[in-house]
């Protein structure tokens, strides 16, 4: 065992992957050399060379376009987007062609490939550095989107990724980047599509992912009174329905807190499935509780009200439980 | 003193401003009054100065994640500079937007931009405009060798050259691009030379010597505004700090023998040199200078400490209506 946080997680992940597979190669910006701008893939380079650990021009149709040619080819290219709002330069490559080839092809090709892409909010980065993407990918057909909340998941969950035979969209939210964690020394592999019970309950279901789980967590302390499940989803497409369900049939409420804002969300469409799958079991109307649906200001005060928070989960929670605001 | 030499005084004046706002910037932000990405112009206050003091108020500027120098240049008032970097109303963007998103178009300064190249097909949408309405405007849009990398810059230009809009691509080639040294991602050095692919005039530029900067962009600006097209400047320059305040990379790529010939060839050290060469100033007079400099930066400052915080009332009305759904 050893306490590592999420950047070393995956950076470990990443070195474990490139030793197994010597398909398996890193493209992006800054990857290289310098080892990446958050760290994330240091020492590649000096172990892989620069074949295997690339840096590009600030390129970013260009590198996935590659990526997604290096596949088709047999490769299994790990790429990254600094920053996710900047993958809007990139989105033909990604939804037109990784996205579909396999299917245009008559399931002649497979599409190994893996794009890590770090996110979040709250660090006062303004309107074009706090966007949390993932229900674009969620709703375009042929991705996989998987969303981490902590540093162990993150390695298991990664290693599935790159080994998987379709695109995957691996976002890590850049707050949770430094939580140190217990991590074994042995390879583990965490399976895509699978959610995990954090704690269970009987009154009521929250479910979440990424930042949502610790500040989810923040607010279940602050009310011992109330018997609550908490759910991590891990990844978003697929879904785990069967977790879902299984607590909502159990608690017969239902919370879903992201930080995306709640419209045209992921949580509407957890809601949907509930509705159309388990109407019978609910006792109450399901809430999504997302950031407040805006472009995001700079100036601290006008971001922190836009932000989802303990406080505004446990309001929530709270209305859900007893049926006053 | 001469007109002339009065103009001299004041062009290294405004270099010297450049310079102490980026030295202030970094303690501002240690000290917690500067939240957010802060990327410093350090060592290209040239460029910047040398295009816009060929512009007109109203000519249109495109800037970047680095635009603190270019919005100095174009004349945006130092306190609302300061300003918005604290997240404050009275800034320019009215504390919205923060370092990457300096906007002011009262004087044609259309934002920074936290995507590289993200303003390079937009530049030439107001270049478009000027022709279309015969207004007589210029529009110059400034991005670094990283950003010439983008798919964008290749239609932009071309579309520019083949319509003979009234646009400068300024390119300051500060030699890197985030952690990555321009040798690793450029096939030709000089980009200048891209120019001759779209058949539109290429130059290239001492970036770092004012008067060979404004002599360079007199030439185009005039061309563009007696309407005929394009012209792609290259400033040849130099990136003396890090990228920004989180990423520190300055102990890679950097031999000391070409720190120092930069710093030999820094642009106030030469122009300030040549000034005094030239018997336009003395030493002395050039103390004057920056006492004068210290303390306007000083009253910018306080300027930007003491004025409030947006209203979180006024943006919570505003989104609910622009962002309806
Ligand atoms: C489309 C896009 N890709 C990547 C980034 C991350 N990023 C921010 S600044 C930067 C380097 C930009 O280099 P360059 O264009 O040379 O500008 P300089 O920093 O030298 O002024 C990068 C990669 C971004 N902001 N936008
Ligand atoms: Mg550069």
């Amino acid at each position: 065992m050893k306490k590592l946080h999420m950047l070393d997680a995956i950076n470990v992940a990443i070195h474990e992957e490139m030793e197994r597979d010597d398909k398996v190669f890193v493209i992006a910006e800054d990857v290289g050399e310098y080892g990446g701008v958050w760290n994330a893939t240091r020492g590649l380079y000096e172990k892989y060379g620069a074949l295997r650990s690339m840096d590009t021009p600030i390129s970013e149709a260009g590198f996935t376009g590659l990526c997604v040619g290096a596949a088709m080819a047999g490769l299994r290219p790990v790429t990254e987007i600094m920053y996710m709002d900047f993958i809007t330069a990139c989105m033909d490559q990604l939804v037109n062609q990784a996205a579909k080839a396999d299917l245009m092809s008559g399931w002649q090709m497979e599409l190994p490939i893996t794009l890590r892409a770090q996110y979040g909010s709250g660090s006062r980065e303004a309107a074009q550095h706090s966007q949390s993407l993932e229900s674009w990918f969620c709703s375009v057909p042929g991705f996989k989107v998987i969303i981490p909340s902590n540093a162990y998941d993150a390695k298991g969950l990664l290693k599935s990724a790159i080994r998987d035979n379709t695109p995957c969209i691996f976002m890590e939210n850049r707050n949770l980047y430094y939580d140190p964690v217990e991590i074994p020394d042995e390879e583990y592999l965490i399976p895509l599509g699978k959610a995990s019970v954090k704690q269970e309950g009987n009154d009521l279901t929250i479910v979440t992912y990424g930042i949502g789980v610790p500040v989810c967590e923040k607010a279940i302390k602050k009310m011992p009174d109330a018997s609550i499940e908490l759910i991590d989803l891990r990844t978003i497409v697929p879904l785990d329905m069967e977790t879902v369900l299984n607590s909502v049939k159990k608690t017969g409420r239902l919370l879903i807190v992201h930080e995306a804002s709640a419209g045209f969300s992921v949580g509407s469409e957890i809601i949907r499935r509930v509705v159309e799958q388990g109407f019978d079991y609910l006792d109450a109307e399901p809430l999504v509780y997302g950031n407040l649906r805006t472009a995001m200001p700079f100036s601290a005060n006008l971001e922190d009200s836009v932000l989802i928070t303990p406080e505004g989960v446990e309001e929530k929670a709270r209305y859900l439980l007893t049926g006053v605001c | 003193m001469s007109k002339k030499n009065e103009q001299c005084r004041q062009n290294l004046k405004t270099m010297m401003i450049m310079r102490e706002f980026e030295r202030v910037i970094k303690d501002l932000a240690n000290e917690g009054f500067v939240d957010g990405a802060v990327h410093c112009y350090t060592g290209e206050e040239a460029c910047a100065l040398g295009v816009c003091l060929n512009l007109n108020d109203d000519d249109y500027v495109f800037s970047t994640h680095r635009g603190h120098g270019h919005a100095i240049a174009k004349g945006l008032d130092l306190k609302k500079i300061f300003a918005e970097l604290m997240g404050k109303a009275s800034g320019v963007s009215g504390g919205y937007g923060g370092s990457m998103h300096l906007f002011d178009t009262k004087l044609g300064f259309m934002g920074g931009n936290g995507i590289v190249g993200g303003g390079v097909t937009v530049a030439t949408g107001t270049a478009y405009a000027s022709k279309y309405l015969n207004d007589g405007k210029v529009t110059v849009c400034f991005f670094s060798e990283g950003a010439s990398n983008e798919g964008w810059c290749h239609e932009a230009m071309n579309m520019a050259s083949l319509w003979k809009l009234p646009i400068i691509f300024a390119c300051e080639n500060n030699l890197f691009a985030a952690t990555t040294p321009s040798y690793k991602t450029l096939a030709n050095p000089d980009i200048f030379e891209r120019a001759k692919a779209y058949d539109m005039v290429g130059v290239k530029c001492d970036g770092n010597d004012l008067d060979e900067c404004i002599k360079v962009s007199k030439k185009a600006i005039d061309r563009a505004r007696r309407g005929e097209g394009p012209t792609l400047i290259e400033f040849k320059t130099y990136r003396v700090e890090g990228h920004c305040r989180v990423i520190r990379d300055l102990e890679i790529f950097r031999p000391k023998d070409v720190v120092a010939w930069w710093a030999d060839h820094d642009p106030i050290k030469v122009y300030s040199e040549r000034l005094v060469e030239n018997g336009v100033l003395t030493k002395d007079e050039i103390a004057v200078i920056a006492k004068e400099v210290d303390a306007e930066i000083k009253e910018a400052i306080q300027f930007g400490k003491d004025a409030p915080r947006p209203s979180t009332e006024e943006f919570l009305k505003k989104i609910s209506e622009r962002y309806a759904i």
